[in-house]
């Protein structure tokens, strides 16, 4: 039998190596797995490298790893919106490094690291300082630039509610980035406000299929 | 009489056609929302995944997975639709929204945009800002005509890094509106009260006005 469910925070996130690369789902706060990451401040794991959209805002959660210094690299698109002091202290202590990439060009090489490709080629970015370092390639006239997969050996992701196969569906703005770093997961870890049994997620309903998620842990939401 | 920045909110507005698909900058660009009404079915996207977005959250009913890309609490209308990042920047990137309306620190003759970092600027952030001018039909960007020390933000070259070469297409500014041409920009209005001696004192690149304007 097929359970995914695991029955705490602790236990979902207990085998987090020191080093490995953590995918971080969520926008403004929609869709962001609090509690998961709050696990993992806990856990202890450290050198992380961090893919998410941003670089955490006040000092918890997220910024606590990277106060705690246990963040050696953060891979984002937006590390400094209002409030983001802790990103910005570190990094300019040369505490944590920084690769910046546009938005648009994180989620697709998610999306090719969950599809088992070897990079994709986009016009995002030609002719601008990230292109540094970057090949192009030319085709029918137009040049892209070759960016490689993103994946991660965790992936902590938010949903609205999964049943025991890991099928899972979101809410409203909550999906955003999570969809594709659960794909890209070698080990993708839910976190959801309802469990329910199998077969009442109608099939044309599931926004990740299962054979993407490892583990499911419930969190029902609280006032925050 | 230099616009406000309602002012300018409004005159972008009025250019909007029904049914378009526009993705709206964090900044002016969102206050443009408020003057398009509801019967002309503009589809507003958001790059965190929302198409149909109706208005600002009512006080008191704000939900926290209901946000557009400025954090802002949003409502959706009947139409929205909620999707995934990657197939959000598809929307844009693949070339299906119709118009960009964004904010720009600079813009060169050749349209070339500059509005993610400033030089010398801290932590630099990115976004979606490439990815959003990459496909979209048309790009739209609305900012002073000057900066807060009165140095021109249309010239020749940009000097600030470059979002995208070869991008915009109209520029929206307190002072005039203007085309970027393959002949560099040119003045299609000049706001009212405000000359065209004014707005071609206060450009840094060579500016065609036509006929009909060199009268005003």
């Amino acid at each position: 039998m097929i359970n995914k469910i695991v029955g705490s925070l602790a236990e979902a996130v207990r085998d987090v190596p020191n080093g490995a690369t953590i995918l971080l789902g969520g926008f403004a706060g929609a869709g962001y797995p609090m509690e998961l990451i709050d696990a993992l401040v806990d856990q202890g794991a450290r050198d992380l490298t961090m893919v998410a959209n941003h670089a955490g805002r006040g000092d918890t959660d997220y910024a606590a790893l990277i106060l705690q210094k246990r963040v050696k690299r953060v891979v984002c698109s937006f590390p400094g919106p209002q409030g983001s002091w802790v990103f910005q202290k570190m990094y300019e202590a040369g505490e944590v490094e920084l690769e910046l990439v546009p938005q648009g060009t994180l989620a697709e090489r998610l999306r090719a690291g969950g599809a088992g490709l070897g990079g994709i080629l986009t016009p995002v970015g030609v002719g601008t300082e990230l292109a540094a370092g970057k090949q192009v390639v030319r085709v029918d006239g137009r040049d892209y630039l070759l960016e490689l997969p993103l994946r991660g050996d965790f992936a902590l992701v938010r949903a609205h509610r999964a049943d025991r196969w890991g099928n899972l569906v979101y809410r409203k703005a909550g999906r955003n980035f999570n969809p594709v770093m659960a794909m890209a997961g070698r080990v993708t870890v839910a976190q959801v406000d309802e469990i329910v049994e199998l077969g009442a997620i109608p099939a044309e309903d599931v926004h990740t299929p299962g054979i993407f998620v490892d583990r499911v842990v419930l969190t029902p939401r609280q006032a925050r | 009489m230099a616009l406000t920045k309602a002012q300018m909110a409004q005159r972008i507005a009025r250019d909007v056609p029904p049914g378009a698909y526009v993705n709206l900058g964090v900044g002016i660009p969102t206050l443009v929302a408020g003057y398009i009404p509801p019967e002309a079915e503009v589809v507003f996207h958001s790059e965190n995944g929302i198409l149909g977005i109706g208005g600002p959250a009512p006080p008191g009913e704000e939900d926290p997975d209901l946000v557009d890309a400025g954090k802002n609490a949003v409502i959706v209308r009947p139409g929205a639709a909620f999707f995934h990042h990657a197939d959000s920047f598809a929307m844009l990137r693949g070339g299906r929204v119709d118009i960009a309306v964004l904010g720009a620190y600079q813009v060169s003759a050749a349209g070339d945009l500059a509005n993610w970092k400033v030089p010398g600027g801290g932590v630099p952030n990115v976004g979606g800002a490439m990815d959003i001018v990459a496909g979209v039909k048309q790009v739209w960007v609305v900012m002073t005509h000057t900066g807060p020390d009165g140095r021109p933000k249309i010239l020749p070259e940009c000097t600030y890094p470059l979002t995208a070469k070869r991008v915009v297409r109209r520029i929206y500014t307190d002072l005039a509106v203007l085309e970027v041409t393959p002949a560099g920009p040119a003045l299609i209005e000049v706001s009212p009260g405000v000359t065209v001696a004014q707005v071609v004192a206060a450009t840094g690149t060579a500016l065609t006005v036509p006929e009909a304007l060199q009268r005003a």
